[in-house]
């Protein structure tokens, strides 16, 4: 058999759920042997399109061809039968057990279970493609990046020459992403079709040959990377010209908000979470804190929030604007003792749904989430958040169907809008986001970003959890670097490198803080 | 490959979630369950028990229509049935599985009929009515405050502690009436001279203030859960205590509050149930009520309005089995599969309201 120019091949493949076309009339191939980037903002319907690929979703119309035969994909084992293998954002791994164990496991039941020659064969293909993987390693001791090269070793072994990658790199540290895109250049020398979904531009113009790019569920078109520039790739998803500078203003007469002082938190399985964390952060300037995800982000917020219970000996002070020689004691107060010892306090949490909203109620009943409390009447009063809810959908361009809408029902651009929309509103005087633009398209990011710089212009102390190094560079005017629960750096975000960033991520320097 | 073109086939039936249905199309859904349900049982009828189905039917309405009278007694069962349903609605909204509703019945009951036994000849009526309903949901309450307490303190399963309440209650109403009356397994009916204690006659009846309240206690909790601030916490609460943490919500006073709220009326309803309709007390005062009216809450999704629909229907169903295993004298399981059947359908057509069904072939342009 000769071996076929396209990999896969799509034919007016259109998938509807409810009313919406998640993909529209797309028809595109996939070439062996290249790199494909799949562009696209947020619900331009990418993953929906992959799923299909990968037997998660059946098309409505349509067909879809692989290796140049009509392919029929009713689940994941079909794809995998087919050598389609994707990698999702989830993890799909059992924890107690080891990387070879999870390799071995769901291989069809006809074969002879040996764990031995499993290990054999998945050492091949860790020396072929050159992955760092140890497989005796238990899952759970397992980092984020080692999860992902087991998953990716996994559809290898059982044989994928079709790879789907989504949004990979969004849990990695910048010298992981080199690590897997050298991987991921070493299958395509081996002749196999990788896609790649990235909301990251220079992540593809770095690593791609070519792009293919979704609007709304429509196949705009693709082109050569080579070809292509981050403004170009961005007018081609948007459908218009989007500014791609990140503005920066010069903190204006910075006061300090926030002095944290030897914040010690331990988890509920008695970990320290976070060591000794002691930092100041001041009104009108955006302080990034950069870290791989899990080294203490989250309960650093948390804390401030009053959500978390810190050791003895951590202090966490605040300075009203009125009477900034008199620091205030936050803790030990809970969430709403510090609201109502009048601290402004904006907390856009990671856990959007899970922790900022209330998935099963619309945009009113959520604006009123932190402020329905106010008054002495027993009754809650719907019309201020209503009032609200309209003007945040007007103002940041909610798109919903009507204000009692599920919030859990909005794609995930417009759940974040509702979420920063109302913590905006309750003018902060401190602002803190934990990834606030965690899976947010271009156009979404970007407004946030303004939104961001609107409030430190406006005075107020920003916090920004980030994941993405160049965006925090650029946005930030400090960056504190979190590394394994403690501060290993506090620097200049105008002169840091990205490099210094990512170093200072994984590896604890000795000289302390250079403020 | 030899074969260049294969044929593939989309799968015969495919299941999509709808998006929301218009109020007409779910009237349909049901409307059709229940006659499909009736189609079901007439062939069951007719084959099995030989009888003409639609004089089983007949029989079936009569026995919550046929007379005045019978009709009064299924509104006084559904007024029972939806008070327990309407206690359970903000501690499963809370998402805190109430099991206990039948012990929280129990337990009101029995401090009812205390209250009623040993100050009945003592206090003057209207005084004797304060001091009953307060000691039936003070006990109530405190089947409802024992398990969200150790909940909120040591995060127990209420699930199994609440279910075992009721083995508690239970026990406690055993080994009162043994107590009280020797080996009898109720207590008789209580003050049956003097009748101090019982409801007044209201309407010819004495179960119409049972119904007067529960009317009262359905808009009470609709209003509660849909305009109070109480109920507000109690939706989020129950979405995620993450989330109610965020807001400042005090998780813990929330759920032991919204328990004792729920075990309160589960407590008033056993007031009603020996004030108004009993006059005494027995393990078995609840009937499964308790459980019943787990279902008429989830059915319902807490509307209290709908709740009652759902009482009525379970009533008339209970009602006309038994009416039909007496008029034909059938076993009383042929009545209960007739009415299981019925039950059956209703349920699964909840599953229509939610999902479509896409034959092969069909596309989704119409959806638009």
């Amino acid at each position: 058999m000769a071996q076929t120019q396209y990999a896969i091949r799509l034919e007016h493949v259109t998938k509807t759920f409810g009313g919406v076309a998640a993909n529209q009339d797309i028809s595109m191939q996939i070439r062996r042997g290249e790199i494909l980037s799949l562009l696209g903002e947020n619900g331009s319907g990418k993953t929906t399109l992959m799923n299909m690929i990968a037997g998660i979703y059946y098309p409505d119309e349509g067909q879809i061809y692989v290796n140049d035969e009509l392919a029929d994909i009713r689940s994941p084992r079909d794809a995998l039968a087919l050598g389609i293998g994707m990698i999702h954002q989830h993890f799909k791994l059992v924890d107690v057990f080891t990387a070879v164990e999870n390799i071995a496991l769901g291989l069809p039941k006809s074969e002879r279970f040996d764990l031995r020659r499993v290990r054999d064969k998945a050492r091949a293909i860790c020396e072929k493609y050159q992955f760092a993987l140890d497989l005796d390693q238990k899952v759970y001791e397992m980092s984020v990046s080692q999860k992902q090269t087991l998953e990716i070793v996994k559809v290898l072994f059982r044989g994928a020459d079709i790879l789907i990658l989504d949004e990979p790199t969004a849990v990695l540290t910048p010298q992981e992403t080199e690590r897997l895109f050298d991987v991921m250049r070493n299958m395509r020398a081996d002749g196999k079709a990788v896609i790649i979904i990235t909301h990251k531009l220079h992540e593809v113009l770095e690593i791609s040959d070519r792009v293919a790019i979704l609007r709304r569920g429509c196949y705009v078109g693709d082109v050569v990377t080579a070809d292509a520039t981050e403004a170009s790739l961005t007018e081609m998803m948007v459908g218009k010209k989007v500014e791609l500078d990140i503005e920066r203003p010069e903190p204006k007469d910075p006061v300090r908000r926030l002095a944290i002082k030897d914040l010690t938190v331990y988890n509920a399985e008695g970990l320290k979470v976070l060591d000794d964390v002691s930092f100041d952060a001041y009104g009108g300037e955006i302080l990034g804190i950069a870290g791989i995800s899990g080294n203490g982000q989250k309960e650093l917020l948390e804390a401030i929030a009053g959500l978390q219970h810190p050791a003895p000996g951590s202090d966490i002070q605040f300075f009203p604007p009125e009477q900034e020689d008199k620091p205030m004691e936050l803790l030990g107060k809970s969430p709403r003792a510090i609201n109502e010892a009048g601290v402004h306090l904006s907390f856009v949490p990671e856990d959007r749904l899970g922790m900022g909203l209330v998935g099963s109620m619309g945009m009113t009943d959520n604006m009123m989430l932190k402020s329905y409390d106010a008054g002495s009447s027993p009754l809650v009063d719907r019309k201020a958040p209503q009032e609200l809810a309209k003007e945040i959908k007007e103002e940041l361009g909610v798109v919903t169907p009507d204000l009692n809408t599920p919030v859990s029902r909005l794609s995930g651009g417009n759940v974040q809008k509702v979420l920063v929309g109302r913590e905006l509103a309750a003018s902060p005087i401190v602002l803190m986001t934990a990834y606030a633009v965690r899976g947010l398209d271009i156009n979404t990011s970007y407004t946030i970003y303004r939104l961001l710089n609107e409030q430190k212009k406006k005075g107020v102390a920003v916090l920004y959890v980030g994941e993405d190094l160049d965006v925090l560079l650029q946005l930030c005017d400090r960056i504190l670097v979190l590394c394994g629960g403690r501060v290993n750096g506090i620097l200049d975000g105008r002169t840091a490198t990205k490099e210094e960033v990512g170093l200072r991520m994984t590896n604890l320097v000795k000289e302390d803080a250079e403020q | 490959m030899t074969k260049a073109t294969q044929t593939v086939h989309e799968p015969l039936l495919r299941i999509a979630k709808r998006d929301g249905i218009p109020f007409g199309k779910k009237v349909l859904i049901r409307a059709v369950a229940i006659l499909l349900a009736l189609v079901v049982d007439a062939l069951f009828i007719f084959f099995v028990t030989g009888l003409n189905p639609l004089s089983v039917y007949g029989v079936m309405y009569q026995g919550t229509f046929a007379t005045p009278v019978r009709f009064s007694w299924a509104l006084r069962d559904l007024a029972t049935l939806l008070c327990v349903g309407i206690a359970l609605a903000p501690a499963f909204k809370m998402r805190f599985w109430n099991i206990g509703a039948e012990g929280q019945v129990l337990i009101g009951g029995m401090a009812t009929a205390l209250t009623m036994v040993y100050l009945g000849s003592s206090l003057p009526a209207p005084l004797l009515f304060v001091a009953m309903f307060a000691a039936s949901v003070v006990a109530g309450a405190l089947w409802g405050f024992i398990p969200a307490w150790f909940k909120s303190r040591w995060n127990t399963n209420e699930t199994l502690f609440t279910l075992m309440m009721n083995y508690v209650a239970t026990s406690i109403v055993a080994c009162l009436t043994n107590i009280m009356r020797g080996q009898a397994s109720s207590l008789g009916t209580l003050n049956k001279a003097t009748k101090a204690g019982w409801f007044p006659v209201l309407f010819g009846q004495r179960y119409t203030i049972n119904i007067i309240v529960v009317l009262v206690l359905t808009f009470a909790m609709y209003a509660y859960l849909k305009y109070s601030k109480h109920g507000y916490e109690i939706a989020v609460v129950g979405e995620s205590e993450n989330t109610a943490r965020y807001a400042g919500i005090n998780v813990r006073r929330v759920m032991i509050r919204t328990m004792i709220i729920s075990g309160a009326i589960c407590g008033l309803c056993g007031f009603l149930i020996v004030a108004g309709k009993d006059q005494t007390i027995s393990t078995t005062s609840a009937g499964g009520r308790g459980f019943t009216a787990i279902i008429v809450a989830w059915l319902a999704k807490f509307n209290t309005f709908y709740m009652a629909l759902i009482s009525f229907l379970l009533v008339f169903l209970e009602r006309g089995a038994s009416e039909i295993a007496s008029a034909y004298s059938l076993n009383e399981y042929a009545a209960d599969i007739i009415t299981g059947v019925i039950l059956f359908f209703i349920l699964g057509s909840e599953f229509f309201i939610n999902y479509r069904v896409v034959r092969r072939g069909e596309t989704h342009k119409e959806g638009k």
